[in-house]
């Protein structure tokens, strides 16, 4: 569960990225998150991963009031969350099978945990030959998705993707998207950061649009162009 | 727990240069501290050989009888600044001189009776040698005193010196090593941020993070401190060996490494782990800040 409410970022630069931010996404909810760039998504992301903390308002993700986390506390929310990133952020000498197996490492599950687990996600993603490779043995869709399997790996509440789709062709693009849909079926919330207005028209999904730190739409009506822009 | 143990032993191979680097910063560090302790210790021997040497050798009037010349030790023990005085007959004298000669017919026909009896006084404090053998000199039925006091008082100013140019070294080399190994640390951690950054963002704990790098500056200070230990044995001995064999008249004597081979341990290793440590948790935590 995610819960804005109210929220403006200003950055020390003076930059005013978001401004009473409100929205609210439900356990369960596929979201697209669009607008065009500096409009405020990463922002958002950034936000509700505390990587950020909000100049005003407040922000609940999972249960977590964030304005009020204690420090020590911010790694369990963020396990609660799977991040996912355009540039897949892997760690670059550690095999696919390690990658994702780090996510369980960081809770301090066993190694026969592991071993039962992690072929399992990486079966989900489609990658169940592949845990033996490096990172840069892989193609740029395949890295994605073990980026996506490391996210799944705990089994999070949430999947947050910012941009997942940035560095890929239309078809590993939307490969990406019915993953992450498939992903939804199986009960985990997903928030999809894009601004790739076919890929978004090719599901019929919510659509929250933001455009200069405001939410301008928050509908079923497909990607949302302001019109006077 | 052991999958953090084996992460910091295998960062330590992924990053071999920069670990390569800091083992090569810290040893040298190590190497360099290690030789001037080890010279000032030597030194500090030798200083303090000499001191005894430089006792004070008093001479009794050699009319006294035996009884008579020891009644002049308690005088001399209630003089201010003697620590002991310790009879010494004028048979005994010749003695231990011929015994320090190396025994012999060349010295059987000394006699005892030409020489004094005498008292091998120690003082508290060399620095008021003067004032102390004026003191002496008054006694009664004193008939000489052998003192040095140029001796002393060169001794004494060059143990001061030492003592504080050594401090001052060995200060300045430790502020100057930790420095280098937490900034050859720091530069190891930046070439890890991203993965830092990585593991902050999937929900890893700072503690989680920082284990194995706790665990790899451990490794690397005890690694250091053992080449460290090996390389300062290896240039001692040979030290120790030529300056034996230069000097004929063996004037500095040398401590063999062997007798204060475990100190030596004990000191390179305690150094190495805490230098390793204390340079990882220093250079980590600013990127723990994510
Ligand atoms: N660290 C920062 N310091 C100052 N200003 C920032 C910072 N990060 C972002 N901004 C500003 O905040 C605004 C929103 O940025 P944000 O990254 O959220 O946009 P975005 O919607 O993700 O754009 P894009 O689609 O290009 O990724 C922009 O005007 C940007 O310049
Ligand atoms: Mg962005």
């Amino acid at each position: 569960m995610i819960e804005f409410r109210n929220v403006t970022k200003v950055y020390t630069a003076g930059n005013r990225a978001l401004e009473g931010v409100s929205l609210h996404i439900d356990d369960g909810e596929f979201v697209f998150l669009v607008g065009p760039s500096g409009s405020g998504k990463s922002t958002i992301i950034k936000l509700l991963t505390a990587e950020l903390e909000p100049t005003s308002g407040s922000i609940q993700v999972n249960g977590y009031r964030l304005e009020t986390i204690k420090k020590r506390q911010i790694p369990y929310m963020r396990r609660t969350v799977g991040v996912i990133f355009q540039d897949f952020r892997l760690i670059e000498n550690k095999t696919v099978f390690e990658n994702v197996a780090y996510g369980m490492r960081i809770v301090g599950a066993s190694a026969k945990e592991i071993q039962a687990r992690v072929p399992y996600v990486l079966d989900l993603v489609g990658l169940e030959n592949r845990g033996r490779r490096l990172p840069h043995e892989l193609s740029g869709g395949e890295q994605q998705r073990v980026a996506i399997a490391r996210a799944l790996v705990n089994n999070p509440a949430m999947i947050v993707a910012d941009e997942p789709t940035g560095n890929l062709d239309p078809q590993r693009s939307y490969e990406i998207m019915m993953l992450l849909e498939s992903i939804n079926a199986l009960g985990t919330t997903v928030m999809v950061v894009t601004h790739e207005q076919e890929l978004v028209n090719r599901f019929t999904k919510r659509v929250i649009a933001i455009s200069e730190g405001k939410v301008i739409n928050d509908g079923m009506d497909g990607y949302y162009i302001n019109e006077e822009s | 727990m052991g999958y953090l143990f084996k992460e910091g032993i295998r960062n330590m191979f992924t990053h071999g240069f920069m670990s390569f680097a800091a083992v090569c910063v810290t040893v040298a560090c190590l190497v360099i501290i290690g030789g001037f302790s080890l010279i000032i210790y030597n030194v500090s021997l030798f200083v303090s050989d000499m001191e005894q040497q430089n006792r004070v050798l008093v001479f009794v009037d050699e009319n006294y009888d035996s009884a008579e010349a020891r009644s002049v030790g308690s005088q001399i023990n209630l003089v201010e600044n003697v620590r002991e005085a310790v009879y010494m007959s004028r048979e005994e004298a010749v003695e231990r001189f011929v015994e320090q000669q190396g025994g012999g017919e060349a010295y059987d026909g000394i006699d005892p009776s030409t020489l004094r009896d005498r008292f091998i006084v120690t003082l508290e404090d060399n620095a008021r040698m003067a004032e102390t053998v004026e003191q002496l000199r008054k006694i009664e039925g004193v008939a000489h005193i052998a003192d040095r006091p140029e001796i002393a008082d060169g001794i004494i100013t060059v143990q001061q010196v030492l003592n504080i140019v050594s401090i001052g070294i060995i200060v300045v080399l430790l502020v100057v090593s930790l420095f280098m190994i937490s900034n050859t640390i720091k530069l190891a951690m930046y070439d890890r941020r991203d993965e830092i950054a990585i593991m902050k963002m999937i929900g890893a704990t700072n503690r989680f993070i920082r284990f194995p790098y706790f665990v790899e500056g451990f490794l690397i200070g005890l690694i250091s401190g053992a080449v460290a230990f090996f390389i300062e044995w290896g240039l001692y001995d040979l030290l120790a060996t030529r300056i034996t064999q230069t000097q004929r008249l063996q004037l500095l004597t040398i401590v063999p490494f062997e007798e204060i081979f475990m100190p030596m341990v004990v000191t390179f290793g305690a150094a190495g782990l805490f230098v390793g440590m204390f340079g990882s948790v220093m250079s980590i935590r600013k990127f723990l800040d994510v």
